[in-house]
């Protein structure tokens, strides 16, 4: 007819460019930087459960001596720590209190930012985007201050409540922002016909909109949790006794016992670290991932 | 089984008035549709009367209870929402069980109910099933029984048709209508599609802009509506409005033709008007000779539509009308007809307020 044909040879090949060109795109941008951190979780794994370590990751001889701090107190030079247990106990306290807190707060507030009408709501979530932006570092000074005028500075237990309540505080904002979101996607419908089930509001809450953002409350649970784990500067800023040391400060101070350096201890350590942190990820990846799709609308 | 009365019920969102005093008396039994275009207040009085919007004023009542201040909880109503509002987390069963597990009736009557709804509305092999496992009519489903299990007073169904393809919806339409009269309920049926109401209702609200414009039997709004709005709204093609001067006593000058009236109710109403439509249906224009003709028009557009032809006419200068014709009829762009009003069909608006006039009316109630 005359026409011209669709070249068929050069769309596959064209094809075939754009597959490898998405190919080498993920490989610079995600597979070699990450290479170094993969290679440094490698190094700390081969130094904790190893003897000796040469060029920093290849072990030999496997050997549970570095974890001896789990059964027998720490002690460097003459200075003693105290037990791990205990200061994990602080760290879990820490952590679980801030992910409670967190998620009661932001569950309820988002609650009310997503679905109910009041004076300056789009002011205030302005304004906790704002308040995110800070970084907890600048609150240091007006929080130590703050805590010494009333009494609370260095006061053990109490003190490490204090910080708890403080990276609860912190961390709440975007806590309520993120399950905003959550509540956002549940269609005004899906509560109307609750209500006119039989519920009244705070049944309904219950029974149909709590199932339904769970994945979120998962989320910021873990988001909180996490961050009261790490939480580092208040810690060591406010709480003058060890024994209210959450891990993070410990590790702080032991990695500072500079003339005992001890890079099978410190790993090990590390890694008892990080270990509730993989956990807490494993599992609540998998729910995460459980978010409801379908079945609102045909 | 209950009346809804609503008297004078307005609700206001900031200044927007979406319902302007509506007021409404819903027989025992008896299925109403609210029929307008979006953003009608339609679906707005829907929720008051469920009790999810309160009335910025006026009064509901089931009954002789006054039901404004009444939470939905305690209204004994059944809805069913456009999108279906399924609860994705429950199973069919679940979904269906959910009021009566909030009334906490006993387990085996919760299960018997839920069985026997089910079967009622054949969807009793689907009860462990997921919502997001059902086709959309297979979800509608669901959403019925869970609005019908609980035996409600006042049955309130918003657009449930809408989300099906349009062979399921023929099939739902008379499904409905069947089981809403088998049941005995009342029924508030909200849509914006004219046929659903036409076919479905006992009678129609048509609503605009918050307000009701008509209500009526199906036969009254089509063939009596109460102004432009319900006239241009209802039939398919809508009804043409030709606008027209009254000129002398009953004769009318509009674009391309002068139309005189030969009795003398029209010259009596006519008197008291300078601009008024002339308001014809497509399927009341008809094709006739030159002599005995009301006007002549030119054909624009001929669209097949299977039993019938739109053809589109142009009038005068700048006019056009619709009308239809069998489509065996021979149809050519650019040809000229000659065209004849059925005159016991012409319908007259008053231009200012689009109101009806009572022209029409009376030469009924003559027949």
């Amino acid at each position: 007819m005359g026409k011209k044909y669709i070249d068929v040879k050069k769309i596959k090949r064209r094809i075939l460019l754009e597959k490898i060109t998405k190919v080498l795109v993920v490989l610079f941008v995600a597979v070699i930087p990450s290479i170094p951190i993969w290679l440094m979780y490698l190094g700390l794994i081969a130094q904790a459960f190893s003897s000796k370590v040469t060029v920093g990751i290849i072990p030999s001889g496997f050997t549970l001596k570095n974890w001896r701090f789990l059964w027998s107190t720490i002690q460097m030079g003459l200075k003693k720590y105290p037990n791990i247990w205990p200061i994990t106990m602080n760290s879990l306290y820490l952590a679980l209190g801030t992910a409670l807190l967190v998620t009661f707060v932001a569950g309820l507030a988002g609650y009310a930012l997503s679905r109910m009408e009041f004076r300056g709501r789009t002011k205030m979530m302005e304004f906790i985007l704002a308040l995110h932006a800070f970084p907890s570092i600048v609150l240091l000074i007006a929080l130590f201050v703050l805590l010494n005028k009333l009494g609370l500075y260095g006061k053990g237990f109490i003190t490490l409540t204090g910080v708890m309540i403080t990276k609860a505080a912190l961390e709440a904002p975007m806590g309520a922002w993120i399950m905003k979101g959550f509540f956002d996607s549940i269609p005004w419908d899906i509560e109307w016909a609750a209500l006119v089930d039989g519920c009244n509001r705070l049944t309904a809450w219950r029974k149909v909109i709590l199932p339904l953002v769970l994945p979120g409350f998962a989320a910021v649970a873990v988001f909180a949790f996490l961050a009261g784990w790490a939480e580092f500067i208040m810690a060591f800023t406010f709480i003058r006794e060890d024994r209210w040391w959450p891990l993070s400060v410990m590790i702080y101070h032991v990695i500072g016992e500079y003339k005992f350096i001890d890079w099978g201890f410190l790993a090990a350590l590390s890694l008892f670290y990080a270990l509730p942190t993989i956990i807490f990820f494993i599992f609540s990846q998998k729910f995460l991932l459980r978010i409801y799709v379908g079945g609102v609308k045909g | 089984m209950v009346s809804v009365k609503l008297n004078k019920v307005s609700k206001y969102f900031g200044k927007v008035k979406a319902v302007d005093e509506v007021t409404l008396y819903i027989k025992d039994g008896e299925f109403v549709t609210l029929l307008g275009p979006s953003g009608c207040g339609k679906t707005t009085t829907l929720l008051m009367i469920a009790g999810i919007y309160k009335p910025t004023r006026g009064r509901i009542y089931f009954d002789d209870i006054d039901v404004t201040d009444i939470p939905p909880k305690d209204r004994n109503v059944g809805m069913v929402f456009q999108s279906y509002a399924l609860y994705p987390h429950m199973t069919v069963y679940n979904n269906i069980a959910f009021p009566l597990k909030l009334k906490k009736l006993p387990k085996n009557e919760i299960d018997r109910k839920v069985r026997e709804v089910a079967r009622l509305l054949k969807i009793d092999h689907l009860l462990d099933r997921k919502p997001s496992q059902l086709s959309g009519g297979q979800q509608q489903r669901v959403a019925l029984a869970r609005a019908l299990v609980k035996e409600p007073d006042v049955l309130l169904l918003d657009e449930p048709l809408s989300n099906l393809d349009a062979l399921l919806r023929v099939y739902m339409r008379a499904e409905l209508k069947r089981l809403q009269k088998t049941l005995g309920i009342t029924a508030i049926y909200v849509t914006h599609d004219q046929i659903e109401a036409l076919s479905m209702s006992d009678r129609i609200v048509v609503m605009n802009e918050g307000r009701i414009q008509q209500i009526g039997t199906p036969d009254e709004i089509y063939s009596k509506p109460a102004n432009t709005f319900v006239a241009s709204f209802i039939g398919t093609p809508p009804m043409n409005l030709i606008p027209c001067r009254v000129t002398s006593g009953k004769a009318l000058e509009c674009p391309g033709f002068k139309y005189v009236f030969e009795d003398e109710i029209a010259e009596k109403i006519l008197k008291e008007h300078n601009e008024i439509y002339l308001g014809i249906r497509p399927e009341d224009v008809l094709i006739t000779s030159k002599e005995d003709s009301d006007t002549e028009a030119v054909i624009l557009v001929v669209e097949p539509i299977g039993k019938d032809l739109v053809v589109t006419l142009q009038l005068g200068d700048e006019q056009t009308i619709k009308f239809l014709t069998p489509s065996s009829t021979k149809m050519n762009p650019g040809d000229k007809v000659y065209l004849k009003f059925r005159r016991d069909r012409i319908h007259l608006f008053d231009k200012e307020t689009g109101r009806r006039m009572e022209y029409i009316i009376k030469v009924g109630e003559k027949e």
